[in-house]
């Protein structure tokens, strides 16, 4: 593998998010708060959800990890946010099925992610910020 | 010593990963197999595979003869006084647990201590941890010095005579710190205390005498070393021994057994329940024989010569942080700007350096050098210079490459 391999990786937007990561910090009041970590590598997420009407109305994350880890929340708060509860959990679907290979349509920057199904040993980095939002909903839905 | 002998003998390491030569700097993890203990857990499975101390057959004593015979280079390997003292498990985790369980949640009680250290791996703190939860007994840390050693006087200070177990890495996994363990095993000794010793990180690369060391447990694991995963070692003194009650109940480990009560074995297969892991404690003996052919004292040698090699070639790197000692064993663990352990060790990948990245099983002492992970090189015997370059030139490319993002 050559570093055009890593390219196809480590893409220019994956970089920008991680650099630059939009929603990065904490939603005031009470809010939907999830606490997840990759206990294999310490990369760990918090994320905030805030649910009205069955739409996520505001998204926030904060934690630690690696580029991609960290790139993945950024764009998946970015795409949840206003999104129906059930459209996210689709889109967690359609990303699961992107790290298996499987060619998925994402009309944002999360297209850029699909690289990562070539590196079997980060695709849970990437899919850290999914599954906590998975765990928010249904927390929530068991509540409710 | 011939590295170039040597790495022919290891066949894995003679393959291309993502179109270059493969340079395995994960042996603290693993290390990697000489074809004589692939052969000598083959030859076992083709021509002697047979249950051990049960069968009147040829094969039976073919696989009891082969399996107490690698008890028996064990017993040399460490110098213990007897192969009773010598107790198959399934690595050092199990040979910890099994002093957890038949000795430290049998003698403790509330107000007792258990003295450890910060930069004890998992296997070496939640054992102790969970003793201390069932007995009510005070679990005890040993406080580092900056530079990621032990010192005598803080070591003086933990241990008291309320202490009844000390617990101590042998060598860091993280920060390659050699402790003091003979030093160590006085002061416990001193204090009424006994101490363990986990020496995964140990018996793999240095001479190891349990008595000279007086230490009164010790645990290690074959694959570290060159034998298969999930054979290890306990070594322990046999007084304490047959003080223990077994761990593990059931076949193998009995002596007579009635209805409502049975009497077990004598050292040391009362703590062997089961049938053993005959193939993996053949393939240790052969991993003994192979290290022994060479000399422990040459690879320890040639591991101190690379150590230094290593920590004056990455020291040279603009951005790189080193954790722990400059004297240490050979591993060096590491943060590169601020670049992530994880895309450190992708990008080296894809050189073909396989290190580790993470946490490596120490979080508290992740807490304790205020990371969240690092990223590990280790050498072992097969490694050379060479591959301190090539790592070293695989950094500074991962410099280059994310250097755009910083």
């Amino acid at each position: 593998m050559s570093f055009n391999n890593l390219d196809s990786l480590y893409r220019q937007v994956i970089m920008d998010h991680y650099k630059n990561p939009r929603n990065r910090g904490k939603i005031e009041g009470d809010v939907l708060t999830v606490d997840m970590n990759n206990p294999t590598c310490g990369d760990r997420i918090q994320l905030q959800l805030k649910v009205e009407d069955g739409i996520v109305s505001d998204a926030k994350f904060d934690g630690e990890g690696c580029s991609i880890s960290m790139s993945s929340a950024s764009m998946m708060t970015q795409a949840i946010k206003g999104k129906k509860v059930e459209d996210a959990l689709a889109m967690s679907k359609d990303f699961s099925n992107m790290m298996l290979g499987e060619e998925v349509e994402f009309e944002d920057d999360i297209a850029a992610l699909h690289g990562v199904s070539k590196f079997p040993a980060r695709i849970k980095c990437a899919t850290l910020a999914w599954k906590a939002m998975e765990k928010g909903v249904h927390e929530q839905e068991e509540n409710e | 010593m011939d590295v170039k002998s040597i790495r022919q003998q290891f066949p894995i390491l003679n393959q291309e990963i993502n179109g270059h030569p493969l340079v395995y700097l994960d042996s603290s993890a693993t290390a990697q197999k000489p074809l004589s203990v692939i052969e000598a857990v083959d030859a076992y499975y083709r021509e002697d595979n047979a249950n051990v101390h049960r069968g009147v057959h040829t094969l039976g004593s073919r696989a009891t003869d082969k399996y107490e015979g690698a008890r028996e280079k064990v017993r040399r390997f460490i110098h213990a006084k007897s192969s009773a003292e010598v107790i198959f498990t399934r690595g050092t985790t199990t040979a910890i647990n099994t002093v957890a369980y038949g000795y430290a949640r049998q003698i403790l009680k509330e107000g007792d201590e258990i003295v450890i250290t910060p930069m004890e791996h998992h296997s070496n703190i939640i054992p102790w941890q969970q003793a201390a939860k069932a007995t009510g007994a005070t679990l005890k840390y040993i406080p580092l010095e900056e530079d990621g050693t032990l010192s005598l006087d803080a070591v003086r200070e933990t241990i008291t005579k309320q202490t009844k177990l000390v617990a101590v890495a042998h060598v860091s996994n993280v920060l390659g710190t050699i402790n003091p363990v003979k030093e160590i095993a006085t002061i416990a000794h001193e204090n009424g205390a006994v101490i363990l010793l986990d020496g995964a990180q140990g018996a793999p690369h240095m001479k190891v005498d349990v008595q000279e060391l007086d230490c009164d447990f010790y645990a290690f694991s074959g694959h570290k070393m060159g034998a298969p995963t999930g054979i290890g070692v306990l070594y322990g003194k046999r007084a304490l021994l047959e003080q223990m009650e077994p761990v593990e109940f059931g076949g193998e480990m009995i002596d007579f057994v009635n209805l409502y009560d049975s009497t077990w074995k004598e050292l040391p297969w009362k703590f062997e329940g089961g049938t053993p892991i005959i193939a993996g404690a053949i393939g240790l003996g052969a991993a003994i024989d192979f290290l022994n052919e060479i000399g422990m004292d040459a690879i320890t040698a040639h591991e101190e010569k690379l150590a230094h090699y290593a920590m004056d070639k990455l020291s040279t790197i603009d951005g790189i942080s080193i954790y722990g000692p400059k004297e240490r064993a050979a591993l060096v663990t590491f943060n590169l700007d601020d670049v992530h352990p994880h895309d450190v060790a992708t990008v080296l990948d894809a050189e073909g350096i396989a290190v580790r990245a993470g946490h490596h099983c120490a979080q508290p002492l992740m807490k304790w050098l205020d990371v969240t992970a690092t990223a590990r090189a280790s050498f072992y015997l097969y490694n050379t210079e060479e591959d301190v370059d090539k790592l070293v030139e695989g950094l500074l490319k991962t410099k280059e490459y994310f250097g755009d993002v910083f």
